[in-house]
């Protein structure tokens, strides 16, 4: 899939906002690939310049310095220190191949929802038949085909993200960027919004650029995650290698905020059977990803290494169809006995790591 | 009638289509306020669309346009209408040629409403999110489609409630403008009647006045009540 070359080239891309009293450097030399197909998403806290990245890359926000490369041309090219960029007519018909929807959606008020679908493709001169099936086809797409003539103030936030959606593919974009867009809306309509973006993602191979700062919502549908802080983006990789082995501490920091893990392991420290642990017994958290999981790990340990497993918490996750578990567990029997049944768990790709005790 | 004859004789007296009739005072006060409103109105939208354009976080920034147009509507505003009427009586002159009569009042009236217009617009525009501006440019929008198809439509109702508040004031304006004899109703109520002690006169003016705006302020609110789906 990576023999392509990517959609979207951000290369050294330097934000740097000057205000009378400071300078603000909200983007450092941050360089990013995204190719066909994929849902990139970025993460992290507030200010840390994620919508800033995500604006150069159709020029919303002028990088100050890199290179800003969209489907092979070239938006923002560094000349040695010396930035130039596209003239802005141009511009205007490159933002046509590049959807965007946003937090609050960004509906015009005063227009029905096939008025504000059809808005960006205005200058196409459609016949009124043309156009009347362009927004039909489209207010299907996101499967709000009845409410063609009614007003943004008449749909719910989850309705409205639909028709915004609409809206920025009614050039036909081969990219979406998405900042902040299921932020504002409940659990559940974000739930659906993230669904329908996979199904763009998967039917028309809309590739996806996922601003957001709910680790959850790149749980459910990206395959690249970046995480961000203070201009930088900190860590990289594919949803599976994040999820499963996180280097940075904000990055566990997302995590946790997706998983159960950080409540689960709060609950089982507080239960008396781990606060009177006896040595050499110990709490350990066994983490798996993949294939792993099919082996009938737990149960073979009391049978080979007379060691018995007490499963406090268990959490199962299913990332880009791969399974990926955390256990965490009471080892109890003979200190050599554990030691070998540790060193089995993690002969079979089991990341072991020991919360409570002491191995002797 | 004799009741009416009695209670308003000078009203009567003044007939409708005499040289001081209630029909040309009536005529003087349409003419005056819809000219002015024309001719400020445009002044106003082209200073209230250039401020809100050329701000700092506008969409085609521009400093020094930005300072030159905030500055002619902070000082005409700052202008006393009843000076601004004296002050640019040469400026009249040379315009219509004259300086008294209801052509004479035009100038100062459409001079003395354009920066009170302008400023609305201004606020009008303002309050169009700027979210919708930036997804107007995230799909490719040009300038002038920002104007005409975003803030245009956007502000509309708004854009109506600031002129009905506008054409009430200009209104206020034109019997002030007639108390200094350009004609009209104002003219009507202050030369006949209050310098004549003809107090039955001014009544029925000030009446004929709160009418007046009574008309636009409801035409006003139907219109701005249709054009919002906010
Ligand atoms: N137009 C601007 N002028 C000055 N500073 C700005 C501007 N836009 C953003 N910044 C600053 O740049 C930094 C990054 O902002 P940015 O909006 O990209 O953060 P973010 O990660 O998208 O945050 P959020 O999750 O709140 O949307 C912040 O410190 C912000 O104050
Ligand atoms: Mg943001």
């Amino acid at each position: 899939m990576t023999e392509q070359s990517p959609i979207i080239q951000l290369e050294n891309i330097d934000v740097i906002f000057e205000q009378k009293k400071q300078t603000v450097h909200a983007v450092k030399n941050v360089s990013l690939d995204i190719y066909p197909g994929d849902i990139y998403g970025i993460v992290g806290y507030s200010g840390a310049g994620k919508s800033t990245l995500v604006r150069t890359i159709n020029l919303l926000q002028k990088p100050t310095h890199g290179n800003v490369v969209v489907k092979g041309t070239n938006l923002a090219s560094d000349n040695g220190g010396n930035e130039t960029y596209i003239s802005s007519k141009d511009l205007r018909n490159e933002r046509k191949k590049i959807g965007m929807i946003f937090q609050h959606f960004n509906l015009m008020n005063e227009r029905t929802v096939a008025q504000n679908v059809l808005f960006p493709i205005a200058h196409l001169k459609l016949s009124k038949e043309q156009r009347q099936q362009k927004v039909t086809e489209l207010l299907e797409l996101v499967g709000l085909a009845d409410r063609a003539n009614a007003y943004p103030s008449q749909l719910s936030g989850g309705q409205k993200q639909r028709v915004a959606i609409a809206r920025a593919l009614a050039s036909e974009p081969e990219i979406l960027i998405s900042d902040e867009a299921t932020s504002a809306l409940d659990p559940k309509t974000t739930n659906s919004i993230l669904l329908l973006l996979k199904k763009l993602n998967v039917e028309l191979g809309l590739t996806i650029v996922l601003i957001t700062h709910e680790m959850q919502a790149v749980k459910e549908i990206a395959n690249k995650v970046a995480v961000m802080e203070n201009g930088e983006v900190i860590e990289r990789g594919s949803l599976l290698e994040i999820f499963t082995a996180p280097q940075k501490q904000l990055t566990k920091d997302f995590i946790d905020t997706a998983t159960n893990l950080e409540d689960g392991l709060r609950k089982v420290q507080n239960q008396t059977i781990v606060e009177n642990l006896q040595s050499p017994d110990v709490l350990v958290q066994l983490s798996y990803a993949g294939s792993s999981t099919d082996e009938p790990l737990i149960s073979t340990l009391f049978k080979d290494f007379n060691v018995s497993a007490n499963i406090l918490f268990g959490n199962v996750e299913i990332l880009q169809n791969t399974p990926v578990g955390t256990l965490i567990t009471i080892l109890s029997g003979q200190s050599t006995d554990i030691k070998a049944a540790i060193a089995s768990i993690e002969a079979n790709g089991v990341k072991v790591s020991i919360l409570k005790g002491a191995l002797a | 009638m004799n009741w009416i004859t009695k209670t308003f004789p000078n009203v009567i007296s003044l007939g409708w289509s005499t040289d001081q009739g209630w029909g040309l005072a009536i005529y003087q006060t349409l003419y005056m306020t819809f000219t002015s409103a024309i001719v400020g109105g445009i002044l106003g939208l082209i200073f209230g669309f250039g401020l809100v354009l050329f701000a700092e976080d506008g969409i085609i920034p521009n400093r020094p346009l930005y300072w030159i147009l905030d500055k002619i509507v902070s000082i005409f505003r700052a202008i006393p209408f009843i000076i601004l009427l004296a002050f640019i009586m040469p400026f009249t002159l040379f315009l219509v040629h004259t300086t008294i009569g209801v052509n004479a009042a035009l100038v100062p009236l459409s001079l003395g409403v354009f920066p009170f217009y302008a400023r609305q617009v201004q606020n009008a525009l303002i309050s169009v999110d700027g979210g919708i501006i930036e997804a107007a440019h995230a799909f490719g929008a040009t300038t002038s489609e920002i104007i005409f198809k975003v803030y245009l439509r956007e502000a509309l109702a708004d854009l109506i409630r600031v002129s009905t508040v506008t054409l009430i004031s200009l209104v206020g304006l034109t019997a002030m403008a007639g108390a200094i004899g350009s004609g009209g109703l104002g003219n009507t109520a202050i030369a006949i009647g209050y310098n004549r002690f003809q107090s039955d006169v001014t009544l029925v003016a000030t009446l004929l006045i709160i009418i007046f705006i009574f008309i636009i302020q409801f035409v006003g609110d139907f219109l701005a009540k249709i054009a919002s789906h906010k």
